[in-house]
């Protein structure tokens, strides 16, 4: 099991449009990634309704945790994703 | 031709077209025992899968902001913690539909508990929860239909939610089986131009995918028209389009008779649409926004400021302004006692003023801060007045003030069977038809039961109005209608026909006004950029009156140029077209039920001051 802490970018949080990007990213990973506020219950990461549940801010810290093949591409990915301003991209 | 179906017709247009009626939201039924928790499970999974399909489809075919909803839409209802949750509530033996409600309810609360952006969602997740509680039934899908092509909605009546997503390029016309002249969805289509027949009690009856022909002017629905009648009113429409499309203000008739047309005002968000819609000015400007949802009365600085905002954006053209018309429907805590037991007959509009001076006479001379410098030619006007009392009681106050335009609403039947009183004392009237209405007829005008005795075409309402009108026209004080009336286009022919010299009105969007600077006359953009606003010039100094008699009215002509000569104009060398127009008309239209109030001057003497400026009374009568 691998972990990753990340902070969120995006200017309004985990709204729509940027969780829908991070859950499409997500769908797209060789591994299944989990999301959550550290020490809380994390979330499948390609549950738009369950990463939106979150209603994590900008600026709140979470983490990325994933387990067999391709884990630490995965999380990568999509912590890079959450580490840039979402919303920015057009 | 008894299969013709009648209700109350909207607009002036008429649309042939399949039906696609709207499908209601559906109830959840009682709980029901589950014999195969497997298939129920499965059921449930493919209701989540057909929806997230259909949307996904649709998404495909939409475009714009449009086609990302839809996506968006589409990958919440393909959500797999949410099929896995509803999927295993159904294992366990709740039935699909309760499975379904539960799972969706469970990411509604922690959405909701979120507020702000993730709460905005909940209302994606009660539409998509119905769509797969019906799918799951076997129900038709609620929402607004979408089959592919232009359609005629029929629908029990339309809620504010629906018709924001309705897209006047796919709905031809709108049939509701309830509904009156002033339902939302009457309102609605004015806005968009669009033929309707509401209260249509039996287009229940009207299957999906069947041809009717719907005349907005008649009120009828005429289910399989035959190709003759298609023709005939495809032609008649194509006509009325072309002479529609034709027309540019200022408001006239064939003849040159100066029928000034003016907007409705009640709320910031409409002047910059109210100000781009090719109108003379603003005849009704309602203050009570200012005061809505408020323990206390703003003071009179903000009110200032809110009422210049306006006067600018109408420099050069007439903004008759309504004092306050706290109680009945508007109730606020500083001027509404809450203990009236029937307040549309209560302590409301001017007589607020007896019970607290001080509200009017702040706002007054807020109006007439606001006023200084001329940038509009400010008329204000009391809401409920009765008695000639009573309007030389504003009329005195308004003019002390320093506001030397006051008149009154003719909205209570006492103040127009004694109009020519009133008239002594007043310098115009406004006839508020829809109260003139209710307290003519004693019928409430929020009862859809009664929208028959509240048809502006009563005999007994027309002849209040002739009686006003007479009244003053005796000695010439200018009449403005702001009512359901003056948006009846076949009505307005009658009001500007009769002896007493009318101005008319009919929603922007059955006479579409193109956006356009009032003063050089190029097409003007929606919404023009905020440093056009705030423009000295905006909207065109070629109508900006610069004299200090301006402001009093006596400076003439709207139609004149300053003597200062005209100023460039704000406009970008190319003016924007095409979506701007319609935007600007819907945004017009918005302002009021009746889209448009209507103010008047006499023939061609534009700009006078009423009851001084001009002789006297028409020639006739």
């Amino acid at each position: 099991m691998h972990s990753i802490q990340v902070t969120v970018r995006s200017g309004k949080g985990l709204h729509a449009r940027p969780a829908s990007l991070f859950v499409q990213a997500a769908a797209r990973q060789p591994a299944t990634v989990t999301v959550g506020r550290p020490g809380q219950a994390p979330v499948d990461s390609r549950s738009l309704l369950s990463v939106l549940a979150l209603a994590a801010g900008h600026g709140e810290t979470l983490e990325l945790s994933a387990s067999g093949d391709g884990a630490l591409e995965s999380l990568e990915a999509l912590a890079s994703l959450l580490a840039s301003d979402l919303d920015a991209t057009a | 031709m008894s299969r013709l179906l009648h209700g109350i017709g909207v607009g002036t247009g008429s649309a042939t077209g399949p039906v696609a009626r709207m499908a209601p939201a559906p109830a959840l039924p009682a709980p029901r025992p589950v014999t195969d928790p497997a298939a129920e499970a499965a059921a449930v999974r493919e209701a989540l899968r057909a929806v997230a399909d259909d949307l996904d489809e649709r998404a495909g075919r939409a475009t714009g902001p449009g086609a990302e909803v839809l996506s968006a839409q589409a990958v919440m209802a393909a959500d797999p913690v949410l099929a896995d949750r509803a999927a295993a509530l159904a294992a366990r033996g709740t039935d699909g539909a309760h499975a379904l409600a539960e799972a969706f309810d469970g990411f509604r609360a922690a959405l909701a508990g979120a507020g702000g952006y993730f709460a905005e969602r909940t209302a994606d997740l009660d539409d998509l929860r119905d769509r797969a509680v019906a799918r799951l039934l076997g129900l038709p899908v609620p929402g607004l239909p979408d089959p592919g092509h232009p359609y005629v909605l029929v629908a029990e009546d339309l809620a504010p939610a629906d018709t924001a997503l309705l897209d006047p390029e796919r709905v031809l016309a709108l049939v509701t089986v309830r509904g009156g002249p002033t339902s939302h969805t009457a309102i609605l289509a004015k806005a968009l131009g669009l033929p309707a027949v509401v209260g249509c009690a039996d287009a229940g009856r009207l299957e999906n995918g069947r041809a009717v022909l719907v005349h907005g002017a008649d009120g009828v629905v005429e289910p399989d028209p035959g190709p003759e009648a298609v023709a005939r009113a495809a032609d008649a429409e194509r006509r009325r389009r072309e002479r529609l499309a034709g027309f540019r203000g200022p408001g006239r008739t064939a003849d040159g008779h100066a029928v000034p047309l003016l907007v409705n005002l009640g709320a910031p968000h409409e002047l910059a649409g109210a100000a781009a819609a090719d109108a003379e000015g603003v005849g009704l400007f309602r203050t009570e926004f200012l005061f809505l949802d408020r323990t206390q009365a703003p003071d009179l600085a903000e009110q200032a400021a809110a009422y210049r905002q306006v006067f600018s954006a109408f420099a050069g053209r007439r903004v008759v302004v309504r004092t306050l018309d706290a109680g009945a429907d508007k109730p606020l805590p500083f001027a509404t006692r809450p203990d009236e037991e029937n307040p549309a007959l209560g302590v409301r509009g001017l007589r607020t003023a007896a019970r607290d001076p001080q509200l009017l006479d702040t706002q007054l001379a807020a109006i007439a801060a606001a006023a200084e410098g001329g940038a509009a030619q400010v008329w204000v006007m009391a809401p409920m007045v009765s008695t000639p009392q009573e309007a030389a009681a504003f009329t005195a106050r308004a003019r002390a003030h320093g506001l030397p335009v006051a008149g009154a609403m003719i909205e209570v039947p006492a103040a127009a069977l004694r109009a020519d009183r009133l008239a002594e004392v007043c310098d115009f009237f406004s006839i508020g038809t829809n109260d003139l209405a209710q307290y003519t007829f004693a019928a409430d005008r929020t009862l859809g039961p009664l929208a028959g005795l509240l048809d502006p075409w009563q005999p007994a309402l027309l002849s209040l109005i002739a009686t006003a009108a007479r009244a003053a026209a005796g000695r010439g004080r200018p009449v403005g209608v702001c009512g359901e009336a003056a948006a009846d286009p076949a009505l307005a022919l009658v009001l500007v026909g009769s002896p007493w010299c009318w101005s008319v009105s009919g929603s922007p969007a059955s006479r579409p006004p193109p956006p356009r600077c009032p003063g050089c006359g190029r097409p003007w953009p929606a919404t023009p950029s905020p440093s056009a606003v705030n423009s000295p010039s905006w909207p065109c100094s070629r109508t900006t009156p610069t004299t200090p008699g301006a402001r009093s009215g006596r400076a003439s002509g709207k139609a004149d140029p300053p003597p200062g000569g005209p100023a460039a104009c704000p406009l970008p060398p190319t003016g924007a077209r095409g979506r701007a127009r319609r935007r600007g008309v819907s945004a017009a239209v918005s302002a009021g039920p009746a889209g448009r109030a209507t103010g008047r001057s006499r023939r061609r003497t534009s700009g006078h001051v009423p009851g001084r400026g001009t002789a006297g009374g028409r020639d006739r009568r």
